[in-house]
């Protein structure tokens, strides 16, 4: 019933929904099925925002508390105290097994929760039906399991931080047998448990999520909108629900297999190990299996990340630079592009590992060939803005603040995706430099262009611009004043993860640039309080929005100030064009301005159509007759 | 008390803001003065000029300060060539994050909006496309070509036979050091005969004769210019061995030997003088995350010349002469120990 894109029954089919929809809107649906329990896509979106948005508040609060630590080692944290309680020792120090613990957690949140559920979770949710022209997605039902199973996740790994032994400290990527093994840590005891239910619910929320996506996207979007004419946003929601549906089953398998290893006495990842005075039964099993297999998602998980923010740019900046998007085929090839070999660049997270280096060598070549098509990108966005007629937005601002931070973060992974070099370079500041500018801060910058730019739809009302400019500016001068320094401390050689740097005659410099890191560090995290404010003042007292405040060609804009459930109260729109009609020449003998929306058929824009425009209007009018004399 | 008043200052300043805020916002709405082009968004546009060009001016002045301890002297055969590579690699990037940069930057100063502007429809062009994907793609092969040269050179080479062996051994949270003693042969462990009450923390099987002349100094001694094999292996958790001056890293895994071969070019002597530091010393890292004290697992590497070397060697006393009860004893007597101990077990359990 709801194929609504396919062949000339459509007219049926969507009255036939009109109708069902109708229906609902009789009778009221009560608090708890309209906030809580519910299956509006939109609504479902707002969760995961919120909670994505208070996952990165306090995964970044984490970060400040261990710059702390690495910025002014002599600092007394004592007033942590009231929130930290026993993790600060009796010196009024950050103790040392507590900051590996908030190394472990802040990547966790961070990478998961903030740029997984709360990136994909809400702009997929949010747009994929809007843009597609669908009243909700494929599965309402499977949607709402889709935040349950995520908010479960949030629940048991918020809990895991109130544990005695703290939560999982042995980094992000839960290595055995540190993770394994409660004598190595002690957040490898009920800590990794609760880290493991967690993600293991998380697994499910995002693989409920993106098949629910996939689907939507492939089967319902309205009349005339085929994949050529799918928004830029779309097509990277897409490819990443395809991404994560492939690679987030492996680190279940790797999950479950270290669940048996912690549990049950199996020798997956464990072997030959003597820890605490007595040699453990373990045999046979590979440690590095698991990074394998970890690394089979961890490397896809990063354009999971990254994609979606990248999509959401493409169509802000060809929104705000009044210009189509340059490249449009070249956008969709490079994503596909990006997709396919993000499955087959693993190993280059373990060219260290004693894997053999023969391997080595052909995981090089593969990972320096991603950064083809991530160049592609970089140029079509910059010419994008060329000749364009810009107007700075904050999303737009955020927009090109992501460009720079991924081409700054990108050229990085040329050295590092090089294993001769990755030999001394792995495993030290440079890499976390280069992933917290291309993954980290590009994709959060893309989160919260979206938010700026979407906001007017999500709630019906502006957000102040004023504070968005000071938000972006501190921002981005901030992330660059983090993260830039950070690459010459890595090409020092210091190592990540560690507690202090005055052990080591090697890592003795720097103490200054530490510091002003730490201290640039406060200030971005700060400015986010603007953002904060902004948000949630404006979801009450904001401005209210204009239809289309941003004069964009969308789907989502076509609906009324604050959509219903099922979008749209009349008929869903048919798609006629691309949604990249910006400043089309001689779109004013046609009575536009320099926006054409999707909506508007090629008849009833006679001067601004191109050739092939007018051969396809000649092409429909052609099978109208046919079917006529039918 | 200061406290407090910091507090109340703090306070009033936010009330402040939050007033500013509130009258702005309904200028706005009353003035109605957001339309496109406005005074906002040439402040935005200068502000895409300027932002990076400070932020250029201020990289390029703090530059040489934080060049001066940039990669630490590479005092190793291969270490010498990926640092080229590196440096190489570095130049191509920088000028690839300067071009790209300055064009996003100067367009989006530049074609800020003006009212009226002709904005041009220019959604594809094959010619430009093909040449920036055939530009990074030229770059990308020369430089993955070069980098596997150089990790061939470093990584895949037979060790020759008058490599010296040092087997690294990490655990939580220190590494220790065996030599194969005389005979140049490291002798067999095996995980199970680890005891660090008895002493044998390396799990020594001393059934096997070629252990007996092995020995565990506190220090890595190692001679200048010739090859040295680290045997690396790890009997807890991961680790990793990184001694940065020879540009070396590669994980210890339980469970999985792994090894990494190096030659040493100058001596620590030859370091202190060259650096002008005579408390210059080369100092082994681990960079795999191994629990609390995985920022403090230092241990000392000395180069020497080969006179010096071949003293040292000399005054290193074996294993087993500061514990002779080891002699013979391996995995056969531990087997024979836990038969008897798994038979007295029986026994118990029949009675």
């Amino acid at each position: 019933m709801e194929l609504h894109n396919h062949g000339n029954g459509a007219v049926v089919d969507v009255h036939a929904h009109d109708h069902h929809h109708d229906e609902h809107e009789h009778h009221e649906d009560g608090f708890i099925k309209k906030y809580i329990f519910t299956e509006d896509h939109k609504t479902i979106a707002k969760q995961f925002l919120i909670l994505g948005l208070i996952w990165a508040f306090m995964g970044g609060a984490m970060s400040i508390i261990f710059r702390l630590q690495l910025g002014f080692p002599e600092m007394t944290l004592e007033w942590l105290r009231p929130i930290l309680g026993t993790w600060i020792n009796e010196t009024g120090k950050l103790e040392q097994e507590k900051y590996l613990a908030l190394v472990t957690m802040h990547g966790t949140i961070m990478v998961f929760f903030v740029l997984t559920a709360g990136l994909s979770g809400t702009f997929s949710n949010f747009l994929i039906p809007l843009q597609v022209g669908a009243r909700d997605m494929a599965s309402g039902f499977m949607n709402m399991l889709s935040f349950w199973f995520f908010f479960l996740a949030s629940v048991v790994m918020f809990t895991s931080l109130f544990l005695e032994t703290g939560p999982a400290s042995g980094g992000w990527v839960i290595y055995p047998p540190l993770s394994a093994l409660p004598e190595a840590v002690p957040g490898s005891g009920a800590g990794m448990t609760y880290w493991l239910i967690s993600m293991a619910l998380f697994i499910v929320s995002s693989l409920l999520g993106g098949i629910n996506y996939i689907t939507t996207v492939i089967n319902m979007r309205t009349k005339g909108l085929s994949f050529s004419r799918l928004p830029l946003t779309i097509w990277a929601f897409f490819l990443t629900a395809i991404i994560g549906l492939l690679s987030f089953p492996v680190l279940f398998a790797a999950a479950l297999l270290l669940i048996f290893d912690r549990s049950m006495g199996t020798s997956f990842f464990l072997s030959d190990i003597y820890i605490g005075g007595k040699a453990l039964h373990h045999q046979g099993g590979s440690a590095i299996l698991f990074q394998h297999l970890f690394w089979f998602l961890g490397h896809p998980e990063v354009y999971i990340v990254l994609l979606p923010a990248l999509g959401i740019t493409s169509e802000i900046i060809a929104t705000n630079a009044r210009k189509p998007i340059f490249g449009y085929r070249a956008m969709v090839g490079s994503m596909i592009g990006i997709g396919v070999l993000s499955f087959i660049v693993w190993a280059h997270h373990m060219f260290v590992t004693g894997m053999n280096p023969f391997l080595g060598t052909i995981f090089m070549l593969l990972t320096l060939i991603i950064a083809v098509p991530s160049a592609v990108k970089a140029f079509n966005y910059i010419t994008t803005l060329w000749k364009g007629n810009i107007i700075f937005t904050p999303a737009m601002l955020f927009s090109i603040g992501l460009v720079s931070l991924f081409i700054s973060g990108g050229v990085t992974g040329i050295v590092l995706g090089n294993n001769a070099l990755d030999i001394q370079l792995h495993d030290t500041y440079f890499v976390v430099a280069h992933f917290h500018l291309v993954m980290g801060s590009a994709s959060f910058f893309g989160m919260v262009a979206g938010v700026y730019h979407w906001f007017p739809k999500m709630f019906g009302r502006m957000m102040d611009e004023k504070l968005g400019y000071v938000h972006f500016w501190i921002t981005f001068i901030g992330v660059y004043l983090v993260f830039f320094p950070m690459h010459y401390i890595g090409i020092a050689g210091f190592p990540r993860r560690y507690y202090s740097f005055s052990t080591f005659d090697f890592s003795k410099s720097y103490t200054d640039l530490n510091m002003f890191i730490s201290a640039a560090a406060i200030l971005t995290f700060s400015a986010q309080a603007l953002f904060a404010f902004n948000f949630v003042y404006s979801i009450f007292r904001g401005r209210l929005a204009p239809l289309n405040p941003w004069g964009s060609n969308t789907l989502e804009w076509t609906t009324p100030r604050v959509p219903g459930h099922g979008n749209w109260p009349g008929a869903i729109p048919t798609v006629h064009r691309w949604p990249y009609d910006y400043s089309k020449p001689d779109a004013d003998k046609d009575g536009f301005t320099d926006f054409i929306p999707q909506d508007v058929p090629f008849s009833q824009t006679p001067n601004s159509n191109f050739e092939h425009e007018n051969e396809l209007i000649a092409k429909q009018e052609g099978k109208k007759s046919d079917q006529k004399s039918h | 008390m200061v406290t407090v008043i910091f507090g109340l200052i703090g306070l009033l300043i936010l009330g402040v803001f939050l007033l500013l805020f509130r009258v702005q916002s309904l200028v706005t709405i009353l003035r109605n003065t957001d339309e496109r082009g406005g005074l906002s968004n040439r402040i935005n546009g200068a502000l895409m000029l300027l932002v990076p060009l400070a932020g250029f001016f201020a990289a390029v002045y703090h530059y040489p300060i934080a060049a001066k301890n940039f990669l630490p002297e590479a005092s190793s055969v291969h270490g010498k060539e990926t640092d080229s590579l590196f440096w190489i690699t570095l130049t191509v990037i920088t000028l690839m994050f300067l071009i790209t940069n300055a064009g996003l930057f100067w367009f989006a100063f530049k074609y800020q909006y003006k009212e009226g502007r002709k904005v041009v429809f220019f959604a594809d062009d094959h010619k430009l496309e093909l040449i920036w994907t055939a530009v990074p793609a030229v770059i990308m092969t020369v430089l993955v070509l070069y980098g596997a040269l150089i990790w061939n050179r470093a990584m895949m080479q037979e060790p020759p036979k008058n490599v010296q062996v040092v087997e690294v051994m990490g655990k939580q949270f220190a590494w220790q050091v065996r030599y194969p003693g005389k005979d140049g042969k490291l002798g067999k462990y095996d995980f199970r005969l680890t005891n660090d009450a008895t002493g044998n923390e390396f799990g020594i099987d001393f059934e096997d004769k070629n252990a007996e002349d092995d020995f565990i100094p506190r220090e890595i001694h190692i001679p200048v210019n010739k090859p040295v094999l680290l045997k690396i292996r790890a009997r807890d958790v991961l680790h990793s061995v990184f001694m940065p001056h020879f540009r070396v890293k590669m994980d210890a895994v339980p469970g999985m030997p792994t090894q990494f071969m190096f030659t040493p070019t100058k001596t620590t002597a030859d370091m202190r003088s060259q650096l002008g530091n005579p408390n210059f010393n080369y100092e082994l890292a681990c960079t795999e995350v191994c629990g609390k004290g995985h920022f403090a697992m230092r241990f000392l590497i000395v180069v020497d010349d080969e006179d010096d070397y071949k003293k040292w060697l000399t005054e290193q006393k074996p294993f087993l002469e500061d514990k002779p009860e080891f002699k013979g004893k391996g995995m056969k007597s531990l087997r024979k120990k836990s038969v008897a101990s798994n038979e007295e077990i029986k026994t118990k359990k029949d009675i």
